[in-house]
């Protein structure tokens, strides 16, 4: 086996990022809403590498990934809950449940749907992620605790740096080596040409499948992740606007490309909390007006990404020989 | 008889509902015929329609005949002006730019206009410039912010359908729709035609702003967000680039709401629209109007 | 056991009838030519072959297995392999990329080794690289494995189209004019490849083209169409001067 020699340098430019950060958080030099706010970034980027490798490698148009990524997030919170979990290691279970119950619920609907040619698709991932967040509006009407539209409280905070990095860099590295395996090579000759691909013998109404629910399991992850980094849930961080923050990281880091996702994911964020701080208060809201003309510019700059279909050699991300 | 009555009711009031999201979702539908764009800014034409029809009536009091065109004239305004800047220049780049581009232009038309140095995030409410009156037809109740609206849409439709199928810039669209290459190969000013295609379907859009106004006179600069997915959904319902399609969509989509929320239960309200359009999207993607695409 | 058998095929579109009760069998090992003018129903054929079309009618039997139903991917596992008229490449792949995936796809590994890159994996990889390497070389695309797909010229594309349905070695090769809009130096190059391919890999070829001169010296037998219908059948030289063969070409540019 050979899981961790084939990925050393990932590895450590991951460790050197980790003890950066860790000294930097035990410092004090950080706020607690700048450490939240870092945390959150890693747990973005993980999300959107699930939109990846539906989209940017299968070619798979969804744009109601942030329902995913509530469904992980609320299951994980209520069986943490129901369970009265406090310690990290109890959250790890509890963890995973998240990611596989978006995953079970993304195979589900993915098997119908994912017949549907892209623009079809989009329409109906969009029907989803918005059926998600009326669900998740009226949720207090099933189970008490969820909260409906008041929200879910009373979710222990069991989430910390070391939790949300192991994470990231442990499924980073699974993600890159399916990508980098027959499987991503399956992937891209679906997004090619998905005709073309049945003929040379690839099951791609399968490999559809093992995409998406791989991409919503890592959804779920992230919004497990966010449950119990926030300690409080709102349907309002789950509807189409969260669905298209994903789709904004993945299209303008270059569809394709982890690299991409990861420093585009960290410049959103960073770029939409910059701006919170560099502007005075008297224009702030001026914000989402400037945001959204900026993302127009970059489209008209770069169509294709940033990165397209580029991997960065010194972050290790790319194919090892 | 008090259930014939209470049911004739609701389906005014979702034909009401069903003539603005008609009017939205024939903009959706003609845009995504000539370009296959999703255009995901239209429901923000929409908003800006009510907004530019509040303006108008507010702080200029403008009478109602003319808040009519000049709004309509705006909001095509908008729409050539979004194309031109936003869409063209992206014609020839991968279709998943155009719509993020598409989803930017959305948020800039939102939080522009909800600028405090312009109008608000908040509420407004919608001055009608006439009082509401009904009539009461002993079965149900038809009021004249509603006989407005029927008339209204009826005769757009009218002109629509002349505009499409008897002159030459509709035949040039409808050509367009086909096979962009071909049409211009025969002569037929590509550019140009999207432009109009663009200025109809907005101020179509635009109407509908006004309208739903007049119906419902509370404004928003995210008005635009939910009507324009169910229109838009309504236009996949009657199959995405048919005309009529859109409109037949926008009439189910509309009287489902109503009838949903007067029968079962209004929170389920958006949840039934969208298990409406699973139901199309695995049964017959193309909607009640289209071909059938040969799958294999 | 014939290769392939196709027995009273019909396929419409539409009011259109695109292939009309065909009936033919093709020997194992044996090459068999296509010809008919355009629109005669030939990648039609291929398409209903292939699964890419479901017949209205008639049977394909593949050493006497009936392929009614069998979906898409799995023909390239019962041995059935083809080329595209228009070219239909993995642009975004590499050349020798365009190669290893089909070579993958027949012969693996799960998604455990892929993950946690096992001995499976690396074998696998290493020898899909190889045999991928060597069937490069074959079709003269030595030193452009790392080349994207769409980057090649346009003459290597066709080569690399060829080789990609060899790389799953296939029983049946069908062949979709190999030959269309070369020049006459570029007709005699390809008859050498394909004349290579007969040689080296034992396989059954029905290949559809124009260009007589190609047709002639590399089947064994020769089927017409025309208006989805078989005039002719037989050697070579007979169906070149069948009447109705000459009839149906009349108005076209008869290529010798």
């Amino acid at each position: 086996m050979n899981f961790f020699g084939s990925a050393r340098r990932f590895l450590i430019s991951s460790a050197i990022a980790y003890v950066i950060l860790k000294a930097l958080f035990l410092s004090g030099f950080l706020t607690g809403y700048v450490q939240q706010i870092i945390l959150s970034s890693f747990i973005v980027i993980l999300t959107s590498l699930g939109l990846n490798v539906i989209y940017g490698y299968t070619g798979q148009f969804s744009l109601g990934h942030a329902g995913f990524y509530g469904i992980g997030a609320y299951a994980a919170a209520f069986l943490g809950v129901h369970f009265k979990i406090d310690s990290v290691i109890a959250f790890i279970p509890v963890l995973f449940a998240g990611g596989a119950a978006a995953a079970l619920i993304g195979f589900i609907v993915g098997v119908p749907i994912l017949r549907l040619r892209d623009d079809f698709l989009a329409i109906a991932t969009l029907g989803f992620g918005i059926l998600v967040r009326v669900l998740l509006d009226n949720s207090d009407k099933f189970i008490e605790v969820l909260g409906g539209s008041r929200g879910f409280i009373g979710i222990p905070k069991l989430v910390n740096i070391d939790l949300v990095i192991g994470t990231t860099v442990f499924l980073l590295l699974i993600t890159r080596n399916l990508i980098f395996s027959r499987y991503g090579l399956f992937w891209q000759c679906i997004k090619d040409d998905e005709l073309a691909s049945m003929v040379f013998g690839i099951n791609s109404a399968r490999m559809k499948l093992m995409a998406f629910t791989y991409g919503c399991f890592l959804a779920g992850i992230g919004g497990a992740l966010y449950a119990y980094l926030y300690s409080f849930l709102h349907p309002s961080n789950f509807d189409f606007l969260k669905s298209i923050d994903f789709l904004i990281i993945v299209i303008v880091g270059g569809m394709g490309s982890i690299t991409g996702t990861i420093c585009v994911g960290f410049l959103w964020i960073a770029i939409i909390e910059g701006l919170r701080i560099a502007l005075p208060p008297q224009v702030l809201e001026l914000r989402w007006v400037l945001i959204p003309l900026m993302l127009i510019a970059v489209m008209m700059w770069k169509p294709y990404g940033f990165f397209a279909r580029r991997e960065s050699r010194l972050l290790g991300l790319g194919k090892e020989s | 008889m008090e259930l014939l009555s209470y049911l004739l009711q609701q389906l005014i009031n979702g034909l009401q509902l069903g003539a603005v999201y008609a009017l939205i979702a024939l903009g959706y539908t003609m845009v995504y015929g000539v370009l296959r764009l999703i255009n995901f800014a239209h429901g923000d034409i929409f908003m800006f329609g009510a907004f530019t029809a509040y303006y108008l009536i507010s702080k200029w009091d403008v009478p109602i005949y003319l808040v009519f065109p000049i709004t309509m004239a705006v909001t095509g305004l908008l729409g050539f002006l979004i194309e031109k800047i936003a869409y063209r220049p992206l014609r020839s780049a991968p279709r998943i730019s155009l719509l993020i581009t598409a989803v930017g232009v959305s948020l800039f038309l939102e939080y522009f206009l909800s600028l405090n140095s312009l109008f608000t995030p908040n509420y407004i409410g919608f001055p009608r410039p006439f009082e509401v009156t009904g009539y009461d037809l002993s079965l149900f109740t038809l009021t004249n912010v509603q006989l407005i609206i029927f008339a209204v849409t009826l005769f757009s439709l009218a002109l629509l359908y002349l505009l499409i199928y008897k002159t030459k810039y509709g035949r040039a669209m409808r050509a367009l729709s086909h096979d962009q290459e071909v049409a211009s190969l025969m002569g037929i000013h590509v550019d140009g035609i999207i432009s109009f295609t663009f200025v109809v379907g907005a101020a179509l859009a635009g109407l509908g702003g006004i309208l739903y106004a007049f119906a419902y006179p509370q404004i928003n600069v995210f008005m635009g967000i939910m009507p324009g997915i169910k229109s838009f959904i309504a236009a996949v319902l009657g199959g995405i680039g048919i005309i009529h399609g859109a409109v037949l969509g926008g009439i189910i989509i509309g009287v489902s709401e109503v009838f949903v929320s007067a029968f079962l239960s209004s929170t389920l309200r958006d949840g039934v629209i969208f298990f409406i359009l699973f139901l199309v999207l695995l049964l017959k993607p193309s909607g009640i109007f289209g071909k059938r695409i040969d799958k294999v | 056991m014939k290769a392939l058998d196709v027995l009273g095929l019909k396929k419409s579109f539409g009011g259109v009838t695109a292939v009309e009760d065909l009936t033919f069998s093709v020997e194992e090992f044996e090459t068999v030519g296509i010809i008919g003018p355009n629109g005669a129903g030939k990648t039609t054929l291929f398409n209903l072959i292939t699964g890419l079309y479901r017949p209205d009618s008639g049977k394909v039997l593949f050493f006497g297995q009936n392929l009614h139903g069998v979906p898409s991917f799995r023909l390239a596992h019962l041995g059935i392999s083809r080329t595209f008229q228009n070219l239909r490449l993995f642009n975004s792949l590499t050349v020798l990329q365009n190669i290893t995936a089909p070579m993958l796809g027949m012969h693996g590994y799960g998604i455990a080794p892929a993950i946690f890159r096992t001995h499976r994996y690396r074998a696998t990889e290493r020898a899909a690289d190889k045999k991928g390497r060597m069937l490069l070389d074959f079709f003269s695309l030595s030193g452009k494995e790392e080349q994207l797909a769409s980057s090649l010229p346009y003459g290597d594309q066709r080569r690399l189209e060829l080789a990609r349905a060899l790389s799953i070695e296939p029983r049946l090769l069908l062949i979709d004019e190999p030959g269309a809009g070369m020049n006459p130096r570029e007709i005699q190059d390809l008859l050498r490849t394909l004349r290579q391919v007969k040689e080296h890999f034992r396989l059954t070829i029905v290949v559809i083209e124009h260009q007589m001169g190609l047709i002639m010296n590399l089947s064994d037998r020769v089927m017409a169409m025309d208006f989805g219908e078989k005039i002719a059948e037989g050697t070579p030289s007979d169906v070149k001067k069948d009447r109705k063969v000459i009839e149906a070409y009349l108005g076209e540019e008869l290529v010798c």
